[in-house]
């Protein structure tokens, strides 16, 4: 499922997982705590499926791959936040998921030097989870979000998880460590913009774990051409076309 | 951020939530405070038929007809709705930081109100003018306490609402269109045929109409929207006239008025309105 968070990279891949894999809709997430929103089939690619309505919240599932994928489209009514976090997590354990992988974002200006130096993606791993797949983090050579210093250049000793932009992602790990639920949460640093780039490089970022489409590693150049199915969604995403007058 | 004069700004975030915001403990004055907010916000229906309807003895219902939005009201006020054949079952009274709803039945256009009337003919035919704004954090307990109190078992809902044409998303420019025109979403369960081309991807809709079209689909009622898509923002015959198209459906067909009475109405709407947005008074 993603976050809804800087750039809104988590839930833009997400697209990306549920238009690739053609993943049919299997039901509605309804809640109070989203903004109500509707559409047409986002991620139609013909007249006879473009007619489907669409609402803030639903799930997506495709069997063969033991995926079940939660998308949520707007953003949360003011207070609802921790609210929607309970209902979610307790969904999530009553169905008794062997994983749970949270896609989300952090803000690009908030690194420290470190950090932006290196890759900007991490991943983080509930204690749970973290017997389970704590070695295949190792052998991918993740990076693990760094804690940073509750005072910095005062007292470097005390450190804390910051996600700065990643919206509910701290709240949803913490509690998923408190309770017992296997999470593992998968961001990258970036800023608001075009985050269409963002959001196909987390979604690499998740396909290097799980695997879920085949990749073509180039041997001339270290990027890998993938085949993720753009959805007809994103067009216009920087809003209409231009009145001709203006030229 | 630095914007392009040199200031820095701290960016928007598309997050929402600051995490700040989210790690701070509400302090018992915040709760308070929060709590007071809520019950100020509280949407209340006032329903006349008596016994007053319940959620396990809800109104009967076969058709809701819902209109969001002056130019939406203005229409069914001049097309369907007369004080002969209609009368008002139901209040919803509301306050948000754009609106407070009039306690009164008997409104003017440039009033907030949303009033729900019945068919005396067939009681199970139900009209919703909604002239007010509801909140975001409204629009769930709105959705509560209309449909827990109406009968859902062959229901079917229409709604017509207007939306600037600059929301519109098109590959041309929006200047070019020839708006207002009008588009339709429907629920999976609505199989009439509708009066107007579906709205096209990537377009979305919100508000009280995408909250009552979301609540159908979920719920599975046939429900449809027609949306008009106008320049401009005031009481408008264009505007009111392009959702005409809609008479001809199934569901208001027989509801619609003579023509004389209706065109006599809309004349009359839109002088009180004059009278009343006059900014000197």
């Amino acid at each position: 499922m993603p976050s809804v968070s800087v750039g809104n990279v988590g839930q833009l891949a997400i697209d990306l997982v549920i238009s690739t894999l053609d993943m049919p809709k299997v039901g509605y997430f309804y809640t109070d705590c989203l903004v109500p929103m509707v559409g047409n089939n986002p991620y139609a690619t013909a007249e006879e499926n473009s007619t489907e309505l669409s609402i803030n919240a639903e799930v997506y599932s495709l069997p063969s791959k033991k995926l079940v994928v939660l998308q949520i489209r707007s953003p949360f009514i003011k207070n609802k936040y921790r609210s929607f976090s309970q209902t979610v997590l307790s969904w999530v354990k009553s169905s008794k998921c062997a994983r749970v992988i949270l896609l989300s974002s952090s803000h690009a200006y908030q690194r420290d030097d470190q950090q932006l130096h290196s890759t900007p993606l991490r991943y983080l791993l509930s204690p749970t989870i973290q017997k389970t797949v704590g070695d295949q983090m190792q052998e991918l050579n993740w990076k693990e979000m760094e804690k940073v210093a509750v005072y910095p250049e005062i007292n470097n000793a005390e450190k804390v998880l910051h996600i700065p932009g990643g919206g509910i992602t701290k709240l949803l790990f913490t509690e998923s460590c408190s309770k017992g639920i296997p999470m593992a949460v998968l961001l990258k640093f970036c800023s608001e913009g075009d985050n269409i780039p963002d959001a196909l490089a987390l979604v690499n970022y998740l396909n290097e774990w799980l695997q879920l489409i085949k990749n073509e590693q180039s041997s001339s150049t270290t990027t890998t051409a993938s085949h993720w199915k753009i959805p007809s969604s994103w067009k216009l995403l920087f809003g209409s076309g231009l009145p001709p007058a203006l030229f | 951020m630095a914007t392009f004069f040199g200031e820095v700004v701290t960016a928007l975030s598309r997050a929402g939530v600051d995490e700040e915001e989210a790690e701070r403990e509400e302090t018992p004055e915040d709760l308070e405070i929060r709590r007071e907010l809520e019950k100020k916000r509280e949407v209340r229906v006032r329903w006349s038929p008596r016994p007053e309807p319940t959620p396990d003895a809800p109104l009967r219902c076969s058709r809701l007809v819902l209109s969001t939005g002056r130019n939406a009201v203005a229409f069914l006020s001049s097309f369907i709705l007369d004080s002969v054949r209609w009368e008002v079952v139901g209040a919803v009274s509301l306050w948000n930081e754009w609106c407070r709803t009039l306690d009164a039945t008997n409104v003017l256009p440039t009033d907030s109100f949303c009033l729900f009337y019945r068919l005396l003919s067939d009681p199970t035919v139900l009209l919703c003018q909604c002239n007010c704004c509801v909140a975001e954090d409204q629009q769930f307990q709105w959705l509560e306490k209309v449909f827990g109190y109406i009968q859902k078992k062959d229901l079917q809902v229409i709604i017509l609402s207007t939306c600037p044409v600059t929301n519109y998303k098109t590959p041309e420019s929006t200047l070019t269109l020839p708006s207002p025109f009008l588009k339709a979403l429907k629920t999976k369960e609505f199989k009439d045929t509708i009066c107007c081309p579906l709205l096209e991807q990537p377009n979305i809709v919100q508000d009280l109409p995408a909250a009552v079209l979301s609540y159908c689909q979920v719920w599975q009622i046939p429900a449809v929207l027609y949306q008009c898509y106008t320049d401009v923002i005031k009481l408008d015959t264009v505007t009111i006239e392009t959702f005409k198209p809609v008479l001809s459906s199934k569901i208001m067909a027989s509801l619609v008025k003579d023509v004389p009475e209706s065109t006599e109405m809309l004349k009359k709407l839109l002088a009180t309105n004059e009278i009343h947005n006059n900014i000197y008074t």
